[in-house]
């Protein structure tokens, strides 16, 4: 990657004394990512609907410190794993009036491998965006006669890491046209439109001044293959809307809620701008 | 015990903010170390090895390791942090190397310090700064 | 007792009788330091894990003292001499009396 110069002057930063430093830009590492043994790609050509908006895609792996970096690299110092473990607990467990568990359907959770790489993807029968989280809650609530999971809470990010698990290097497909292609273009338009007091989109951070420090913050490019992520700040697994969440709070904004039509579109788009880069199954980020 | 300046500027300012706001179990680094050494010397140097990151991403979650060979203990401080007290290795029988590692939470810029008790009895220290920044990112 | 909490530790298959090999744990557990307020200003108790210690066939290889310092999901590597073949047993000791355990074999190779 060349060095490249801020492109955004953002008028609401200059008065917050908030700005991107692009004097401490720093490349990401060059580094492979293996994790006990098996390399995973952090890095691919941008996917042609990117129309060039970004070179190259970059895992944000690449864009962390080298302690952070560290602990992905190893299935047991990653904290993250062990709710993988406790997300196979309750695949397990029966839960619900039908008497189920995850595992009456669909065995072990290995038979969850690749929908990872695909989701989300829109359902042709209902018309509905189905992320991993809908497809969990869809069964517990139709299938199981179980209570849905609150989106954002712990019971949920561990199906989420364990099911993202199973797809660990299988590379990031997500369709983006037939049925797809209504909620890529809704997507799309949100992740450039600049929200709140301090008028950011998403692109703002991610595709014009990815590399570049926001405070201490090194910016990465914002794809979520590596969700769901052990944040070392919190101590615990964050989803892809979660992340959402927090970004546009950050902005100053009333954000959208997890599972809302918004989010949901985002997560497509963004999940389809990292086509090509591999599902990591548990990540670990700042 | 030989202070350095900054362990005397926050032993000084722990003593003031004692004074000020009786806060329960405000124990200071210097007490910590008593209670781990009973009183006796601690010299700077050979013999215990800390391994810090220079600058943390998050300090919420820094890995930390201690290693003094042949030591039966080891004692981690954070100076900084609202109480000192980190962890403390007692090494058994079956010991291997004499080291362990962790992950620790820092409340700032500060020194981490490891104290070890070594196989003759004796105590020796050593410290290492870890910059901890604020992140743009809350969320 | 905390929720949800879960032992995991990594221990090597087999060593050679002498050898010191590295045991790596993790639990998960919140570790509130009882620094932290509620939404309401309320200071949260501390409920953390204070005491892990490792054993093997009866004999002590590490005793830690853990304080409100350490981070949510405990985290812990050291090493031990292994002698002959047997069992390491892994003990956890909650602020609130809940004693956590796991155990994992180990052959002379």
């Amino acid at each position: 990657m060349t060095q490249r110069t801020i492109k955004t002057a953002l008028a609401a930063t200059a008065i917050l004394g908030f700005a991107f430093t692009g004097a401490a830009m720093a490349e990401p590492v060059d580094d492979a990512l293996v994790i006990d043994g098996t390399e995973i790609t952090i890095r691919a050509p941008a996917p042609a609907h990117l129309d060039g908006a970004l070179t190259e895609l970059i895992s944000g792996w690449a864009f962390r410190d080298t302690e952070t970096r560290a602990m992905q690299m190893d299935d047991f110092d990653n904290p993250g794993m062990i709710f993988v473990d406790r997300g196979l607990d309750a695949w397990n467990a029966v839960q619900g009036t039908e008497g189920k568990s995850c595992a009456s359907c669909h065995e072990g959770p290995e038979s969850m491998k690749g929908l990872r790489a695909v989701t989300p993807r829109v359902d042709e029968k209902t018309g509905k965006v189905m992320n991993i989280e809908a497809y969990v809650n869809d069964c517990r609530t139709t299938r199981m006669g179980a209570e849905a999971l609150n989106l954002r809470g712990s019971e949920m990010t561990d199906m989420l890491a364990l099911i993202s698990f199973q797809s660990r290097g299988e590379l990031v497909n997500v369709a983006i046209d037939g049925a797809a292609a209504p909620f890529y273009e809704k997507g799309k338009e949100i992740y450039y439109t600049r929200y709140g007091q301090l008028e950011l989109s998403c692109a703002s951070c991610h595709e014009d001044n990815y590399g570049n420090y926001i405070r201490s913050d090194h910016l990465s490019q914002g794809h979520i293959n590596g969700f769901p992520v052990y944040r070392l700040k919190d101590a615990g697994l964050v989803s892809p809307q979660s992340r959402f969440v927090g970004c546009v709070r950050d902005t100053r904004a009333e954000t959208f809620a997890a599972g809302s039509d918004e989010f949901n579109a985002l997560e497509l788009y963004v999940a389809a701008r990292g086509n090509g880069l591999a599902v990591e199954g548990v990540s670990v980020r700042h | 015990m030989i202070l350095s300046r900054r362990e005397a500027l926050v032993l000084a300012l722990g003593s003031v903010a004692a004074a000020a706001i009786p806060l329960p179990a405000l124990a200071s680094v210097e007490e910590a170390v008593a209670a781990f050494t009973g009183g006796a010397a601690v010299t700077d140097g050979a013999g215990v090895t800390l391994t810090a990151p220079e600058i943390a991403e998050n300090g919420n979650t820094v890995p930390v390791s201690v290693d003094a060979p042949g030591a039966s203990a080891i004692m981690v401080l954070a100076a900084g942090n609202p109480t000192p007290a980190v962890a403390t290795f007692t090494f058994g029988e079956l010991a291997g190397a004499h080291m362990a590692s962790t992950r620790i939470r820092l409340s700032k810029t500060q020194d981490v310090i490891a104290i070890a008790k070594l196989a003759d009895g004796s105590f020796v220290r050593t410290s290492s700064e870890v910059k901890v920044t604020i992140g743009g990112c809350g969320g | 007792m905390a929720n949800d909490v879960k032992p995991r530790v990594k221990v090597p298959k087999s060593a050679k009788a002498g050898e010191a090999v590295v045991l790596k744990t993790l639990i998960s557990h919140p570790m509130e330091s009882g620094q932290r307020k509620d939404k309401d200003g309320n200071v949260i108790p501390r409920s953390i894990i204070n005491r892990f210690t490792c054993d093997f066939n009866g004999k002590n290889v590490i005793d830690v003292k853990l304080e409100p310092a350490i981070s949510t999901n405990p985290y812990i590597e050291f090493e031990a001499v292994v002698g002959e073949a047997g069992e390491f047993k892994f003990t956890w000791y909650d602020d609130d009396g809940s004693v956590y355990e796991d155990s994992k074999p180990i052959e002379i190779a």
